[in-house]
């Protein structure tokens, strides 16, 4: 019963939830980084 | 356990040992999703080419047609955040987070069909009306929860989370282009097979936000977070009921002081290409320029997070003033850049500039919740965004119609954009002086103990928490 009330976080859910949102937006950035180099050729 | 039951405030009470540093993915999932509204008009071209395939053919949309799609569905960011608002803030994140997933889905599945079947009405409805209520729910709904779960840092919270909106833009564009690679044929342009792809997984990543996301316990508090025994002048430890922060001066004196930064900015984001190319003719070509444009994107973004975490430190007044003052400075600026055609300057002007725009949209939770309290800030915020729909009107008007006055009167276009710099910077002035009155609420607003407006459970006003 006491286990019920506790919802402990893991490292390794804090990794899988930070790299779900972190790295589709972490390549994302560098694409658009490519492409703003543009801005300097 | 019903769908329903689950998406309750109360099963989404956070049991001991739950990780704050869960809520700011959770909320990303959200933002990064509805951000794709900036990359709508990748769908532009292809849209005009359903029926030409190559090029437009008779009967094809026009491409001011495909505007009002975007533009329906701002202003229903707008409506939705404002109406929607006291729902979000009593039925919990996990429910509006579902309903948002529900909406911006739907929207392009709606849109999908429209597509298919050539109905650009059904696109409006789909996209603008049902995305925008999506986009207006999705924005709000984790806005009060991190706000809470970090009251130690609550503009780096809600920086990070509106971040993820700015960045959106950074997943759709390549995501959106490479579908639409993957869907057209020689016969066939694929974009509501694109819309279909697309709806799954922004519906799919939204859901997993919707489960992760908690609320903190009555009473939680970060462990070793004390709060100021002595209450900063600016920063009220009471709360105003959503519908009396309207009557107070300081909502209507911050919704001014955000429709001028967002006017300030979004009429030069959206003519940042062909203004950067007309200032500088023959030294910024059309590809350098779209290079400018995704690093103008950069620091939108990267401003929504640098500027309210700094908001944390010198306090929300004082970031305003920052916009406006830098702001008024740099627009001013831009003429002369253009004048002795330092490419480099007109750069940095830009940059800066459109880093405030984002810190301006990023910073303003706070302000809220430092001005009205935590309760019912997420409503209050839902209602000020309507700031942000008038602004989008009066911010590309601003720039599009003086450059157009400007160019017919005979003014080169090199310089047709120094009068909208000037006018920018005027409204700047009008946003210092909107933010110089505000003042600490006056103590009448402030909820009582038992006041009876208050329907979420085991959540009482500030008043009776003291």
């Amino acid at each position: 019963m006491a286990k019920s009330n506790q919802e402990g976080t893991t490292a390794l859910q804090l990794v899988l939830a930070w790299g779900f949102v972190g790295i589709p937006l972490t390549l994302g950035v560098l694409q658009t980084l490519i492409n703003a180099m543009k801005l300097f050729q | 356990m019903s769908l329903l039951s689950f998406l309750d405030r109360e099963h989404t009470v956070a049991k001991p040992g739950y990780s704050r540093w869960m809520v700011p993915p959770a909320a990303l999932c959200v933002h990064l999703c509805i951000g794709q509204a900036y990359a709508l008009s990748v769908f532009n071209l292809p849209m005009t080419k359903l029926i030409g395939i190559t090029q437009s053919a008779p009967g094809d949309w026009k491409l001011t047609e495909l505007g009002w799609i975007f533009s329906i569905a701002m202003v229903f960011l707008g409506g939705s955040a404002a109406v929607f608002g006291r729902w979000v803030e009593d039925g919990g994140p996990r429910r509006a987070m579902f309903t948002a997933a529900l909406c911006w889905a739907g929207g392009f599945f709606l849109s999908a069909i429209g597509v298919y079947t050539h109905t650009l009405w059904l696109i409006y409805i789909g996209y603008g009306v049902l995305g925008g209520c999506g986009l207006g729910i999705g924005y709000i709904s984790p806005v009060s929860t991190l706000i809470k779960w970090f009251p130690d840092r609550p503009g780096m919270a809600t920086g990070m989370a509106i971040m993820g909106f700015g960045g959106g833009a950074f997943i759709a564009s390549p995501l959106s282009v490479w579908l639409l690679g993957k869907f057209t044929t020689a016969t066939h342009v694929g974009v509501a097979e694109t819309f279909i792809v697309m709806g799954c997984i922004y519906f799919f990543f939204m859901i997993v936000g919707s489960i992760i996301v908690r609320v903190p316990a009555p009473g939680w508090k970060p462990q070793g977070y004390v709060a100021p025994a002595t209450a900063a002048k600016l920063i009220t430890k009471n709360d105003v009921f959503v519908y009396d922060a309207l009557k107070t001066p300081q909502f209507w004196l911050i919704w001014w002081v955000l429709c001028l930064n967002v006017t300030a900015g979004i009429g030069v984001l959206g003519q940042a290409s062909a203004m950067s190319q007309e200032m500088f003719p023959g030294h910024i070509t059309p590809v350098a320029a779209a290079g400018f444009v995704g690093l103008m994107s950069l620091f939108n973004m990267g401003g929504r997070f640098f500027w309210a975490s700094t908001s944390d430190y010198i306090g929300r007044r004082n970031t305003y003033f920052v916009f406006m003052v830098l702001g008024f400075a740099l627009y001013c600026t831009v003429p002369y850049t253009g004048s002795v055609g330092s490419i480099v300057g007109f750069v940095c002007c830009f940059l800066i500039i459109i880093s405030m725009y984002g810190g301006g949209f990023s910073t303003v939770p706070a302000y809220l919740k430092d001005m009205f309290g935590t309760r019912y800030v997420g409503a209050i915020h839902g209602m000020l965004l309507t700031a942000w729909s008038a602004a989008g009107i009066f911010g590309p008007v601003l720039v599009n119609y003086i450059r157009e006055y400007n160019v017919t009167h005979g003014v080169p276009k090199a310089q047709a954009y120094n009068t909208t710099m000037y006018i920018m910077a005027g409204l700047l002035v009008i946003g210092f002086i909107c933010n110089f009155l505000v003042k600490a609420v006056d103590a009448r607003f402030h909820m009582k103990a038992n006041d009876a407006r208050t329907n979420e459970p085991g959540v009482a006003p500030a008043a009776a928490r003291a």
